[in-house]
């Protein structure tokens, strides 16, 4: 019952969020609902007993890529978006195509409901950071050190592409 | 205890844990205003009531009355938002950090801690507990960086740029250097974290005994601090850049970019920023307190509602004892250029925090 | 209890508003932070099975048992690829930004300038 109820409260949350960032026209708006709507993402996965996921979600999506955001949008001083004709023509086409898309998925999800069962909130230590560690050391070593050398190149890309030239 | 219980019990705490940080963020700017005088060979505010102890008093109905001007030109949301943000952020940390074991109330037994809970006969608090309190100064980040943009001024944009630049590049290092507490202690819990700085049992039943009616067994050798020290090092390096304290405090010094983030505010919303500035050093205090320096551990002695209580009174001790090195830094240091300060940031704190993590795993590594 | 669609269909909803957002708006950090939302959409989807996967186990057709917190450490490496593609992204609208003044993409449409 109180799973229900925080689920759809958090789900809500989330799908106001993502709406309010379609709908506004200063990004910065859209970057402080996005930041929203990861916060209560990381509730979800609480409520998913992914402990460790909602933590690395609070502190490196919402609390590092965001500010990036942020900081991009201040820096640029960028300014409320003007309407122009393409915009118009996506408009029009772009609502009824997502709602066929959404209704088509959850038509099979809810149809089929039966053949996948239900999340519980559970007292085990499913999600804790130990259980986790050891996959990411033992089974998923690879790409774990593949990852840090992607964002060794990030480092270095950003670094470059962000000099002023001369 | 069923749900309505725990319910009424967290709101009760959270009752007193607010109210009793926020007259001890009062207390401490008149701490601060004191300390800084004596350094400086004066007498701070006496004239308030006996030794000037009514100033945070005055302070605050000032603040109450003052006229809450709002220019003009600013993004009003995000104005009336960023110090509602920072003080929020700030405020969250006090629900993870535990105050002392539990006290007994009416055959019910009580955590010294707001998520803290006593089931099966032991305490436990959130297994991510540690996680928590970065990921809420990670976001406090938002309050300055807001702060600055919706001012729609020159000088509150660049102070809190550098503000925020300054405040994420040390979350690393700050993030780094707890990371060899983690690998000594086994678990994100802040509870289990203090509960493994005991003075372990050399055998089984050859445990330390009470001295004279005293326990003086959870007495200090065991504390992080002494494995750890350069990890304590790095901590209060980064906690002090993180709260914007001198010798870090060039984003909002007053000779600098006029005032940084907060020039536009006045009244509550300047009070606001003031308070969240005060209880991160509180937070960073009382960190600091849990890790490095076993927490609530001291002697014991007395009926069974002092021990109970006697806990929190070293707790308070101990993080006494870090604002004051804050207040005692802030008397003594000048500040640091703002790129020396990033500088030494990332080219001095984060290598020597990964330096430590190594050394630290490889002797747990060779003791395993 | 929760059914698992549910947490699958506000997925669906969430990656729909992104490709949404990819199509509707105009200035390019919108756009990007649409992509953002896409990429969390499928984090849900990740975290979601995970749970699932570790209350009714099963085996995959080759015999092998589905190790269920695998799908946090897929959430974990989208998280490390989301913030290096945030990093060099934002960069180079920033280089955008200097050469041609314009954050909006319906501008951005000419090799040369």
């Amino acid at each position: 019952m109180i799973h229900q109820v925080l689920f759809i409260f958090f789900g809500v949350i989330c799908v106001v969020g993502a709406i309010n960032l379609l709908a506004q026209r200063h990004p910065i708006n859209s970057a402080l609902s996005l930041v929203l709507v990861m916060s209560s993402l990381a509730m979800i996965y609480l409520l998913l007993g992914a402990e460790f996921v909602a933590a690395v979600q609070v502190i490196v999506y919402a609390g590092a890529i965001m500010v990036l955001f942020v900081f991009v949008i201040m820096l640029l001083n960028a300014g409320a978006e003007e309407r122009g004709p393409g915009g118009r023509v996506a408009l029009m086409l772009g609502i009824p195509a997502v709602i066929v898309l959404v209704g088509t998925i959850a038509w099979t999800l809810i149809s089929r409901s039966q053949q996948f069962g239900e999340v519980k909130i559970s007292p085990s230590d499913f999600g804790a950071t130990s259980n986790i560690a050891h996959l990411l050391f033992t089974d998923f070593l690879l790409p774990f050190e593949i990852t840090s050398v992607l964002i060794l190149i990030a480092i270095m890309g950003a670094v470059v592409l962000g000099k002023k030239e001369g | 205890m069923d749900l309505k219980t725990y319910i009424l019990v967290a709101v009760i705490k959270i009752a007193l844990v607010v109210f009793i940080m926020l007259t001890g963020v009062a207390y401490t700017t008149l701490l601060e205003r004191k300390v800084v005088a004596r350094i400086q060979n004066r007498w701070g505010p006496t004239r308030v009531g006996p030794f000037g102890l009514l100033q945070p008093l005055a302070d605050g109905v000032k603040f109450i009355l003052k006229e809450d001007l709002v220019p003009s030109n600013v993004h009003k949301g995000l104005y009336i938002l960023a110090p509602m943000l920072a003080l929020a952020m700030s405020l969250v940390s006090f629900a993870i950090i535990p105050f002392g074991e539990s006290i007994s109330i009416a055959g019910l037994t009580i955590p010294l801690q707001i998520t803290g809970i006593h089931q099966e006969g032991a305490l436990s608090d959130i297994n991510i507990g540690l996680l928590i309190i970065l990921g809420a100064t990670s976001i406090g980040v938002y309050g300055v960086a807001l702060a600055g943009w919706s001012s729609n001024s020159k000088y509150s944009l660049l102070g809190s740029l550098r503000a925020s630049a300054q405040m994420i590049s040390y979350e690393l290092a700050l993030g780094l250097s707890l990371v060899g507490i983690l690998l000594l202690a086994g678990t994100l819990s802040l509870r289990g974290i203090v509960d493994q700085q005991i003075t372990p049992c050399l055998s089984p039943g050859n445990c330390p005994q009470p001295w004279f009616g005293i326990s003086l067994f959870r007495f200090i050798p065991h504390w992080y601090i002494f494995p750890q020290i350069i990890a304590f090092f790095i901590y209060l390096m980064a906690a002090y850049a993180e709260t914007n304290r001198i010798p870090f405090d060039l984003p909002e010094a007053e000779t600098e970019l006029v005032a940084g983030y907060h020039t536009e505010y006045s009244a509550m919303k300047f009070a606001m920023f003031f308070m969240a500035e005060y209880l991160n050093m509180f937070t960073v205090g009382c960190l600091a307190t849990l890790l490095f320096f076993g927490g609530w551990h001291g002697p014991l002695f007395g009926p069974p509602l002092v021990q109970a209580l006697l806990p929190v009174f070293w707790f308070a001790l101990k993080v006494f004892f870090f604002i004051f090195l804050y207040i005692w830094i802030r008397g003594t240091l000048p500040r640091f250029r703002y790129d020396q300060l990033m500088a030494f940031g990332w080219k001095f704190l984060l290598p020597l925090a990964i330096a430590n993590i190594i050394v630290t795993s490889f002797i747990v590594a060779w003791r395993a | 209890m929760v059914p698992l669609s549910w947490y699958l269909i506000l997925s669906a909803i969430l990656f729909t508003l992104g490709v949404l957002g990819f199509l509707i708006k105009r200035n390019i950090i919108t756009i990007f932070m649409s992509i953002e939302l896409m990429l969390n959409a499928v984090n849900l989807t990740f975290v979601a099975f995970a749970n699932y996967w570790n209350a009714h186990p099963a085996k995959l057709a080759s015999g092998a048992e589905v190790v269920p917190l695998s799908g946090h450490v897929f959430v974990f490496f989208v998280m490390v690829v989301a913030a290096a593609e945030a990093a060099v992204g934002l960069a180079i609208i920033i280089s955008i930004y200097r050469t041609r003044s314009t954050l909006n993409v319906d501008q951005v449409n000419l090799l040369k300038l």
